[in-house]
């Protein structure tokens, strides 16, 4: 039985179809990436996975069951982390723990346990009693994501859980999804970070108009529009594009910052010729990298006409 | 019904209490919220009788009426709204709790915070001189008519805004007009034909006369009636409110 399945999912808002007969499915402990330009339908598809808006068609199970059918329970094994902050700020991060464990029906002994658990683990213990509103992003995205743990969710939904955040919140709750990952727990993450999603997940699926343009692991991805990589080279001086768009293989030259990017299908080749370049030309190469195609690219490349 | 239903049902009433707590300590335990509770209606009522000479168990059957009307449709109506802004109302969507769940526990803290305030002009009514003569029917009175007046101001919280203001229009739109039709300041004898069949629309005629009958059987209605009436009411706002809210709840997130 696989953590998630998904047939035929569809969801209209009047004329504007923004599911459009979705199938995929997620395994048990895997991380499923969800990635997908502004209004590709990845929040409607995560919010109907969480049993928060009603399909108009199509079958959702979660480890089985059916969540239109039987939501307490289909709920009652999952953990969601929505997009944006939502402990509520008036109450104390313990209040809020404590709130959720009700929320789920977990008794007080075990609920206890668990936020003392969760606060130490998420670096949190010592604001416990504090009122969230007091919380700086960071610590509202842990106090967050422990929200979403008090159940011991067998499956986790996270929407762009490191939006906003600063380098090392951010890097904190990669972390603790690796970590999560590695205890059993299947992750649905919803991002917008390619970086983060080549990082952390082991298939992603890329969603376009409401459907799945593309659903694989990273890896395979990339190599689906493989064959074309490049060499990023920045110079001590700004050379004249044109100049490197001569070179033999060079199919074509863009600015990257105060870089240019050679797209080639040798990039070896064009190594030598760029050496042979700056040193006719006097120049000093400042940095030079080959580069494959990036997850970004693959997501541009099966998203483009947006 | 099933054992596993009735555990189920126990299980989400649990549920309800939780989500109760949560707005208690959130919406209700405010010095202001309490303030307003009992000056509000106090004010209004003054206003009104000012110079009338009217028996003191009757205005304060008037206050206690106009009392557990204006604290148990005060908050509901803002809760829902107030959690749309802060995103709060996903992450009940999400748990596994129904809508009904989550507006019983409104219901719920508006009933006990309702209940709570009317002691104000019940134990000023008493420091008045006036005696409790049914205090059982009283004690009905008030749980039925807070939980009416709770339901009723879930009603108005079912529009699919996050702007607490619009919400808060609405209900001001249809409060004060029912404040008075109710037979709060003029004795329902008194009224004309037509003004006592206006009256028999509103719930707060009915906890009025109720609060009447208590105090000195100077009640309209018989009690029968009277409590029908507000468990009918209380039947179709609390229906009404969760279809409404099923309706709404996709279009707020």
């Amino acid at each position: 039985m696989n953590a998630i399945e998904v047939n035929n999912l569809t969801k209209r808002f009047g004329d504007f179809t923004a599911v459009d007969n979705l199938d995929f499915e997620v395994e048990n402990g895997e991380i499923f990436g969800f990635l997908g330009p502004n209004g590709a339908g990845k929040t409607t598809t995560a919010r109907m996975l969480t049993g928060i808006i009603k399909p108009d068609s199509g079958l959702i199970k979660i480890k089985g069951i059916d969540i239109q059918r039987n939501p307490i329970k289909a709920k009652q094994i999952i953990g969601v982390v929505p997009e944006l902050s939502n402990a509520y700020t008036d109450l104390s991060a313990w209040h809020n723990l404590q709130f959720m464990a009700q929320l789920y029906g977990i008794p007080k002994n075990k609920s206890t346990k668990r936020a003392e658990k969760l606060l130490m683990k998420f670096d949190l213990y010592e604001w416990k009693d504090h009122k969230v509103k007091t919380f700086s992003k960071g610590m509202k995205q842990k106090l967050i994501l422990a929200m979403s743990l008090m159940n011991d969710p067998e499956i986790l939904f996270l929407d762009e859980p490191t939006s906003g955040l600063d380098v090392r919140s951010s890097r904190l709750i990669k972390d603790m999804v690796l970590e999560l990952n590695k205890e059993g727990k299947t992750i649905f993450l919803t991002t917008h970070y390619m970086e983060e999603a080549n990082q952390l997940c082991n298939r992603i699926a890329v969603i376009n108009h409401g459907n799945i343009a593309a659903i694989d692991a990273p890896e395979k991805l990339k190599m689906r529009i493989g064959g074309l990589k490049w060499v990023e080279i920045g110079f001590n001086i700004p050379v004249d594009p044109h100049d490197l768009h001569a070179m033999q293989g060079v199919v074509d030259v863009q600015k990257s910052g105060d870089k240019l990017r050679l797209y080639t299908d040798k990039p070896g080749r064009i190594v030598y010729q760029l050496v042979d370049y700056s040193r006719s030309s006097n120049l000093e190469i400042l940095t030079l990298n080959t580069m494959t195609p990036t997850l970004e690219d693959i997501f541009i490349k099966l998203t483009e006409g947006e | 019904m099933t054992v596993a239903v009735i555990l189920m049902v126990i299980d989400q009433l649990k549920r309800a209490l939780a989500i109760s707590k949560k707005d208690i300590m959130i919406y209700y335990l405010k010095g202001p919220v309490i303030i307003f509770g009992v000056l509000f209606p106090a004010f209004l009522f003054v206003a009104f009788m000012i110079g009338r000479d009217l028996p003191v168990d009757f205005l304060i059957a008037g206050l206690l009426g106009m009392t557990i009307f204006f604290t148990s449709t005060s908050i509901t109506p803002v809760i829902a709204p107030t959690e749309t802004q802060t995103r709060n109302l996903e992450r009940l969507a999400s748990s596994p709790v129904s809508i009904t769940t989550i507006l019983l526990g409104d219901i719920l803290a508006s009933v006990l915070f309702g209940i709570g305030i009317s002691l104000v002009p019940i134990l000023l009514g008493i420091a008045l001189g006036v005696t409790i003569t049914h205090p059982f029917t009283l004690a009905v009175a008030i749980i039925l008519a807070s939980f009416c007046f709770s339901a009723m101001g879930l009603i108005f919280s079912s529009t699919p805004t996050s702007m607490t203001s619009t919400v808060m229009m609405m209900s001001t739109m249809v409060k004060f007009p029912l404040v008075f039709i109710s037979g709060v300041f003029i004795k329902l004898g008194d009224l004309p034909q037509w003004g006592r069949a206006l009256a028999s629309i509103s719930p707060l005629t009915y906890i009025t006369d109720l609060c009447r009958y208590s105090f000195h059987e100077t009640n309209y209605y018989s009690v029968y009636v009277s409590i029908s009436a507000l468990i009918m009411f209380l039947i179709i706002f609390m229906i009404s409110a969760v279809k409404l809210h099923e309706k709404s709840l996709p279009k707020r997130l």
